[in-house]
């Protein structure tokens, strides 16, 4: 009993430390006590209105409690997939638009930047001619695209998905090429004494040789997506977990916009946890 | 440029890989016969990887041809099966997929059931039928060197290239290894062309033995006929009356001769030079 492994003790660390932050965070927004003095000038009913009543009042924080907390948990995950109309939606839909957008541009960054970063992986020509396009184009803030692409698109919602797929064809892109300039010769080596045809060449050994570097540059890519599309729909507005943080702010919700913040990095972790999984389906050891 | 009716022939081969700087190695003669097994011996350096990769057509000389079968070799081809270094199997491929890869490369007419039939009597032939389905890593180098063997012969090649393929096993395993492939290459009747570093693995193994001069301007300076009869073992090997004015000829020219000639080469005084055919034992050209 005395000797859990260091997975459960760190389980058992992380269940403790969540608890005392919230213990944190009850005082911190606990509702204060304060006496006031009582001026008896005036009309009590006016001081009432005016939240001035005789004797004690609660000074409420700004900040929502935990109970508050609780309560926008349970309303907002009891019913995910309302739709009240334009402003109203269930976060279940509200995420449901942003995974679509970031799916597609994710989806478009793989179909041009895989087959490009092959093209660029096996030509060194190709590579020097495009690296400093390359080298320009990938420390730009993707945001900095949304106006040509409004400009250019004159749509929102596929101005996002430009976005998602902007920022996301750079890492791609550049792991693919990394990957497959990096297949060891030895084994390039062995397909040319075999004469194995171009097409086998690229799909049964380029490809799987390059594979865990090109997946790892899909993580990062779908990592920079699922950041970006928060921005890009607070920009954008119309649908989105990032439009429907900036609502519940323009509501002076906290609480919901607090909700939004933790539903989108569990999204986020699990998106990152299925691109772990395959990573590791497509590793090898050496 | 006519050529005689040997199997493979090498002609005035050199190369340098700068501009300007002595060739690693020059003017490097030889012929193979069908169903010889040759070594090349020399100290690091000298070439000998680079001269196995222009046979296997993977790299290309500066100077000078080779031929097999009165063909200029151009490219690699599957006519000549190549087994590396470094063993070079696809890591993600289990070991019966390596070897069916280039099977079906060889044969891309052939159908599933007959790929795996040729790939599995292959892999039988090195002794790993029961490790088929496990991948590289989880095989010990002795073995990853057996597939590595395996998926060579299985494309059934009419030159085998060997670079150095025992080179990191331990004795043991390297004792055993070799034993398979002497009787593979008996059975078979393979024409070999094998670089080893080891002078009892030359011993065992081949019919003549090309002694390299150290590089730059390496130069094959002696072709040495093995004097031991054809039907050696490894466990008898050292009690045969040729093994040690076959040893010792062997061991006096890479740890004396081998420097002398490139002394010669460098300035030049090697010109048109032949290798001179020793036959250690019975009688021996080179006195000390």
């Amino acid at each position: 009993m005395n000797k859990l492994s260091v997975k459960t003790r760190g389980m058992i660390l992380s269940v403790v430390i969540l608890l005392m932050a919230l213990c944190l965070w009850h005082i911190v927004t606990a509702p204060k006590v304060v006496s006031t003095p009582v001026a008896l000038t005036g009309s009590s009913e006016y001081q009432a209105l005016m939240g001035q009543g005789a004797g004690t009042t609660v000074e409420k924080s700004g900040f929502p409690t935990l109970a508050k907390m609780g309560e926008t948990f349970y309303q907002q995950l009891s019913h995910p997939f309302y739709d009240n109309g334009p402003n109203d939606k269930g976060i279940g839909i509200q995420l449901a638009y942003s995974l679509g957008r970031v799916g597609l541009g994710f989806l478009l960054a793989m179909l041009v930047a895989i087959p490009f970063g092959f093209l660029i992986g096996m030509s060194p020509l190709a590579y020097e001619a495009f690296n400093p396009f390359i080298q320009i184009l990938k420390p730009i803030s993707p945001l900095a695209w949304m106006p040509i692409a409004l400009y250019t698109i004159k749509d929102s919602s596929i101005s996002g998905i430009f976005v998602i797929f902007i920022c996301s064809v750079w890492p791609m892109l550049l792991n693919t090429a990394f990957g497959v300039a990096n297949v060891r010769k030895e084994l390039l080596n062995v397909t040319k004494t075999l004469e194995v045809s171009p097409m086998r060449k690229a799909f049964l050994v380029i490809l799987p040789a390059a594979a865990p570097t090109i997946l790892t540059g899909m993580r990062i890519s779908m990592g920079i997506a699922w950041l970006v599309i928060v921005a890009a729909e607070m920009l954008v507005g119309g649908t989105g977990i990032g439009y429907f943080l900036w609502n519940e702010w323009n509501n002076l919700s906290l609480s919901s916009v607090i909700f939004a913040i933790i539903m989108i990095g569990l999204v986020g972790m699990l998106l990152d946890i299925a691109f772990a999984k395959l990573q590791k389906a497509v590793s090898y050891a050496d | 440029m006519q050529t005689e009716n040997s199997f493979l022939k090498v002609e005035g081969l050199s190369k340098s890989f700068k501009i300007g700087s002595p060739p690693v190695f020059e003017g490097i003669n030889f012929e193979i016969e069908r169903g010889e097994f040759v070594c090349i011996i020399g100290h690091s350096g000298c070439g000998k990887t680079t001269i196995l990769n222009v046979l296997a057509g993977l790299e290309d000389a500066t100077d000078g041809y080779a031929y097999m079968l009165n063909r200029e070799i151009k490219g690699p081809s599957l006519d000549r099966g190549v087994v590396f270094q470094g063993h070079a199997l696809m890591p993600w491929m289990t070991v019966l997929q390596n070897v069916a890869f280039a099977v079906k490369s060889k044969y891309p007419n052939w159908n599933k059931a007959q790929i795996i039939e040729h790939s599995k009597k292959y892999l039988a032939m090195v002794g790993l039928v029961n490790a088929e389905n496990k991948k590289p890593s989880e095989l010990s180098g002795g073995m990853k060197q057996r597939v590595g063997i395996a998926r060579a012969f299985a494309i059934e090649p009419k030159m085998l290239l060997l670079d150095e393929p025992f080179g990191a096993l331990d004795a043991l395993t390297r004792g055993v290894i070799q034993d398979e492939l002497l009787k593979i290459c008996s059975e078979t009747k393979q024409t070999v062309f094998m670089i080893t570093h080891d002078v009892d693995e030359a011993i065992l193994l081949s019919d003549k033995i090309m002694l390299m001069s150290n590089g730059p301007n390496a130069r094959i300076a002696e072709i040495v006929i093995n004097t031991l009869p054809k039907n050696r073992k490894r466990a008898n090997l050292h009690h045969d009356p040729m093994y040690y004015p076959m040893r010792n000829h062997l061991v006096d020219f890479l740890v004396n001769r081998s420097k002398d000639l490139q002394v010669k080469g460098s300035t030049g005084g090697l010109d048109g030079y032949q290798p001179v055919l020793v036959c250690p034992g019975l009688h021996t050209p080179i006195t000390q």
